[in-house]
């Protein structure tokens, strides 16, 4: 980013004027994103659908991006702006390693998505928020981790697991019901999966499965082999198994009542 | 007060290039040459710290010989016009052809420049495609000139004695170690015909590697993979030059 304000300073997302507007402007919105830590590593996850009002604007995009080799953002919120901002952090971390030879750790970018949230205040008190969630692993600590923002770039670790975009207080509930301790990669797949099946039943600008459309959520997984997004085939199995138990139990898996 | 001697233009050309030339032939040589699945970068280095190649983009390493701060200061603008490009437009229109070219005006303008000095630098910008044919090498001496090369090309002191060699010997599709092995060969070779044996841990060694999965294919191959590959001999070693799970991305590891 330093070099681009040097170079380019028009190309920065928090650096244009805006027209004078009245009302709220009409753009496609991103909605839910999960993500969960599990022993080696961090899942995050995120459904596929983007809104417009109460329009479905899209049913396919892409909310999941790899920052670089062992973080990933997921972007709730304006999804043009989100779109934008995610490819400039992906620019300033592989430029960072690239001329300094080293990468950045990972409190580094998450300060960094920081401050370019920050840059977008002005946008979101128009009512066009990026709210974005960061996880990774840390290599120094050797363990995943989860940090989600405010709109004003604050930024705040969490532990175990956690959500944005409108269904995420769904979303959450579930986590917090489903979460252990020990799980495995799979199951911490499974569990996002559940999260976002959960939120798309209560929010309607969540998009649940689509069967029909082959359409599932974006799952990926860091852990110290790196980023890896799960292919459309293991996603569709895990979507599928959770679909499947839903058919005879609509409400998901119970907890234990104490 | 001395009245300035007259200086014809192809002399005090002559001059620069002279000065130029006997800077980068101080420096120690390197290697960029093709091999089956990419382009190696080989180069005697004793530092672990300061490279003389580096990744400047998905494709696209950057190798140099000569003047530290003033490569450097090079490598920073050629990243940043890469990064810069493909962030405007998109990751396919950066390319090696493109980055030369703004490497070749830097070098000419100040070479020719008499307010500076001229760079005692000679850098090679290399490219790797889909298929050994689409690989691309070009080699920039320190007048701004451009030589677009085949199969190998060396750089730095002992260049043309050590280029001479390579075309005798280089072939296309060698494997890995062959090529590796073969760079080494070059590199070892004294100016007076004698052989010095370079221990692996004062080689520099980085690949394009089209079979990277990633879209970085720039890899630095260092410690264990480097030895085996050194030790490997011939074409056992194809499995050698396959992606290595141990290592990151295009990542520097130090």
């Amino acid at each position: 980013m330093d070099f681009l304000s040097d170079h380019q300073p028009e190309l920065l997302p928090g650096k244009r004027t805006l027209p004078p507007v009245q009302g709220v402007i009409e753009a496609p919105h991103g909605t839910t994103i999960v993500a969960v830590t599990f022993p080696g590593g961090v899942v995050l996850a995120g459904d596929r659908r983007a809104t417009m009002g109460n329009v479905i604007a899209q049913r396919d995009i892409e909310k999941v991006f790899p920052a670089d080799e062992y973080s990933a953002v997921g972007i709730a919120g304006t999804a043009g702006l989100a779109v934008e901002m995610v490819k400039l952090f992906q620019l300033e971390l592989e430029h960072f390693e690239k001329v300094e030879g080293a990468q950045l750790s990972l409190e580094g970018k998450a300060n960094r998505l920081s401050t370019m949230i920050r840059s977008n205040l002005g946008m979101a008190m128009q009512g066009l928020a990026v709210v974005p969630l960061f996880a990774g692993y840390d290599l120094d600590r050797d363990k995943g981790r989860i940090f989600s923002y405010d709109v004003t770039g604050g930024r705040s670790e969490e532990h175990n697991f956690a959500a944005t975009g409108s269904g995420s207080v769904f979303a959450r509930g579930a986590m917090k019901k489903l979460f252990r301790d020990d799980l495995t990669e799979e199951e911490a797949a499974t569990l996002v999966v559940q999260a976002l099946y959960d939120a798309a039943d209560d929010d309607s600008a969540t998009g649940g499965p689509d069967v029909a459309r082959r359409i599932y959520p974006i799952i990926t997984v860091i852990t110290d082999d790196g980023f890896r997004r799960l292919t459309e085939q293991e996603a569709s199995e895990l979507s599928r198994a959770v679909l499947q138990r839903r058919l005879e139990e609509p409400d998901g898996p119970r907890a234990a009542l104490l | 007060m001395s009245t300035p001697f007259y200086v014809s233009p192809q002399q005090a050309m002559a001059d620069r290039a002279e000065y130029a030339r006997k800077g980068i032939a101080r420096g120690r040589s390197l290697v960029v040459m093709q091999y089956a699945d990419g382009i190696v970068f080989v180069g005697e280095n004793p530092s672990r710290a300061l490279h003389k190649f580096s990744e400047i983009y998905d494709r696209i390493g950057f190798a140099a010989a000569g003047k530290y701060n003033e490569y450097e200061n090079l490598r920073i603008g050629g990243v940043r016009y890469a990064d810069l490009r493909g962030y405007t437009y998109d990751r396919d229109d950066v390319t090696a052809r493109g980055l030369a070219n703004v490497y070749a005006q830097t070098l000419g303008t100040i070479f020719s420049s008499a307010a500076e000095k001229p760079y005692e630098v000679e850098l090679v910008v290399a490219e790797v495609g889909e298929t050994p044919e689409g690989d691309q090498i070009y080699r920039l001496p320190h007048d701004g000139s451009i030589v677009d090369e085949h199969g190998s090309v060396a750089v730095g002191g002992n260049a043309e004695q050590i280029s001479t060699f390579l075309d005798q010997r280089h072939r296309d599709g060698m494997s890995l170690a062959e090529a590796l092995k073969l760079a080494v060969q070059a590199l070892s070779r004294d100016t007076n015909g004698g052989e010095r044996e370079i221990p692996a841990e004062r080689l520099e060694v980085a690949v394009l590697d089209r079979t990277r999965p990633q879209k970085r294919k720039f890899k630095r191959i260092v410690g264990g993979q480097l030895s085996r590959l050194l030790a490997a001999n011939g074409a056992a070693t194809e499995a050698e030059s396959a992606e290595d799970p141990d290592e990151v991305s295009g990542s520097e590891k130090e």
